[in-house]
């Protein structure tokens, strides 16, 4: 079982070192998510002086504003544009020649990718506006703990399946780029989706009530809003435990879409480059 | 030839080129038109939900959105050589052939890339622009579409000037950092909302230090008959978006300085 596993922790490792060097990269992205978080809590905190009365308090806004700005990086925006090259140039191929199924290999990738880019870009702000903005007083703006020892435990639960349904998902739009031959097509439609539908444009709750039935049960929920309302204690009990089953499923569901489109892609590929 | 004519061939190159592949220019205008799309439905999104921005109505969101996208779509289009500067000229050290010819480096980056695109921007916040036109009660007379013009031609050209500023960091950085998102299409996200319902610090930044109030917020309330909520003379609001030029004149004074300063890095 080790051995098995053995080329696919490998890939794992080398792209997540890999991919931690992009430092001032990370560095340059904080600043502008910064000034997004800020702005989206001031216009947020003006609708809410006016209301007479809201889905979310401005603390649970204020929590989810600034995690989804932290985890910005886990959401599956845009397909690994390595494997988009592999495919215009032909090294594709070599994909098929290796003796690993190659779901999983690729899935190794996308979880390479959904944990060392997040984690570069999320330790900074959670210090930020976690520690140092209620440092220097401004702790009603800034990100507060989570809701309670409960909170926090089903707040873990929930990122692990996330990393594991962000992963899904990547590998899923890499298998869309081998089949459509052009990550192009993929990357433009699928980002608003991802943006829209996972909560990080605006949070789920807060959009119309009529919209809600289909917003708890489409899996998108599952990249942002389950973890974010867990930690601020927008949801929680019955209804946490509840929302991380149909992230569970949705795992599942993904991962088993992703392996059958594969396995129609690879049995017709068609080479490019020469 | 002289500077406008060259710089007219220099577009019609670039647009000769992109029209080489419709369907990909068509796909990138459609995306474009939908990535920016999405901004507004959260904005709809919460007005359906909570009425009313500090009194502010949707309707009048919906003008603030349209000029600020639209002076953006702008700049945009026009400014991709300073874009890309630091990747495509300073990396590569290709602005060295830049600096042998005997125009201005301006006018060549440029004419390095009309992006035509930008389209699919320009005509979402132009629909939203619509929007606002009807769902407010505003009479359509000259002297408010020579407001509206001249703060769309202000903000173009402040929206120019920030990436101008982000070109000029390359000199010294080579990379170029895409710091400047915060005040481009963060700016945009700031100033789709009115001035008024942010902190006073952030207030005084977007009036004084990027001047993105000055080119949307000031002008549109006075046209939307708001001039009360400026906190200024209607007069000054009227002629604020020149702050915009001005911001541009000081870029472009940090880039002469910056051209002086570049040292080739390529071998």
């Amino acid at each position: 079982m080790a051995v098995a596993l053995r080329p696919y922790q490998a890939v794992f490792r080398a792209r997540f070192q890999l991919l931690l060097q992009y430092r001032a990269a990370a560095l340059a992205g904080f600043g502008t998510q910064c000034w997004w978080g800020a702005v989206k809590i001031m216009v947020f905190a003006a609708f809410l002086r006016g209301a007479a009365s809201s889905p979310m308090t401005l603390r649970e806004a204020v929590d989810y504003i600034w995690l989804g700005q932290a985890f910005l990086m886990l959401l599956p925006w845009t397909a690994d544009p390595e494997l988009a090259r592999m495919v215009r140039s032909g090294d594709i191929a070599f994909e098929r020649l290796r003796p690993l199924d190659t779901y999983a290999f690729w899935y190794a990738r996308a979880l390479a990718r959904r944990t060392a880019t997040p984690l570069l870009r999320a330790i900074p702000m959670i210090l930020t506006a976690g520690v140092l903005m209620p440092l220097l007083g401004f702790g009603m703006w800034g990100l507060s703990a989570p809701a309670g020892l409960a909170a926090a435990s089903l707040f873990a639960v929930s990122m692990v399946l996330d990393v594991a349904l962000s992963s899904a998902f990547s590998t899923l739009l890499d298998v869309l780029v081998v089949a459509t031959l052009s990550e192009r097509g993929v990357n433009t439609f699928v980002g608003p989706l991802t943006i829209v539908f996972s909560g990080s444009l605006i949070p789920l709750p807060l959009l119309p009530d009529w919209l809600q039935p289909v917003m708890r049960y489409q899996p998108f929920a599952g990249l942002l809003d389950i973890p974010l309302r867990i930690y601020s204690g927008h949801m929680g009990g019955w209804e946490a435990t509840a929302a991380l089953g149909r992230q569970a499923i949705w795992v599942v569901v993904i991962i088993a879409l992703g392996r059958l489109v594969l396995g129609r892609v690879m049995a017709r590929l068609q080479a490019q480059g020469g | 030839m002289n500077a406008i004519r060259l710089y007219g061939r220099y577009v019609g190159v670039s647009l000769r080129s992109q029209m080489q592949y419709p369907g990909a220019f068509l796909l990138t205008s459609v995306g474009a038109f939908a990535a920016t799309g999405i901004d507004f439905i959260a904005v709809w999104a919460l007005f359906s939900r909570f009425r009313h921005i500090e009194g502010w109505q949707f309707g009048e969101i919906a003008l603030f959105y349209g000029v600020i996208s639209v002076s953006f779509a702008l700049a945009d289009g026009f400014t991709r050589g300073f874009d890309v500067f630091g990747e495509q000229f300073v990396k590569t050290g290709d602005f060295d052939r830049l600096l042998v010819r005997p125009r201005s480096t301006v006018l060549q980056l440029l004419g390095y890339e009309f992006r035509a695109t930008r389209i699919g921007r320009f005509l979402q916040g132009a629909l939203v622009w619509a929007l606002g036109v009807h769902l407010t009660s505003i009479a359509w007379t000259w002297q408010v579409w020579a407001t509206l013009l001249f703060a769309v031609a202000g903000g173009a050209a402040l929206f120019s000037g920030i990436l101008i500023l982000q070109a000029t960091l390359a000199f010294w950085t080579v990379e170029s950092l895409e710091i400047a998102n915060a005040l481009t299409y963060g700016g945009v996200e700031a100033a789709q909302y009115p001035l008024d319902i942010y902190a006073r610090w952030f207030r005084n930044f977007l009036t004084f230090v990027v001047p993105l109030g000055c080119v949307s917020f000031f002008p549109v309330a006075v046209v939307l008959g708001r001039a009360d909520r400026t906190g200024v003379a209607p007069m000054v609001a009227l002629l604020a978006p020149a702050l915009g030029f001005a911001f541009l004149g000081v870029s472009l004074w940090l880039w002469k300085l910056g051209v002086r300063h570049y040292t080739s890095t390529g071998s």
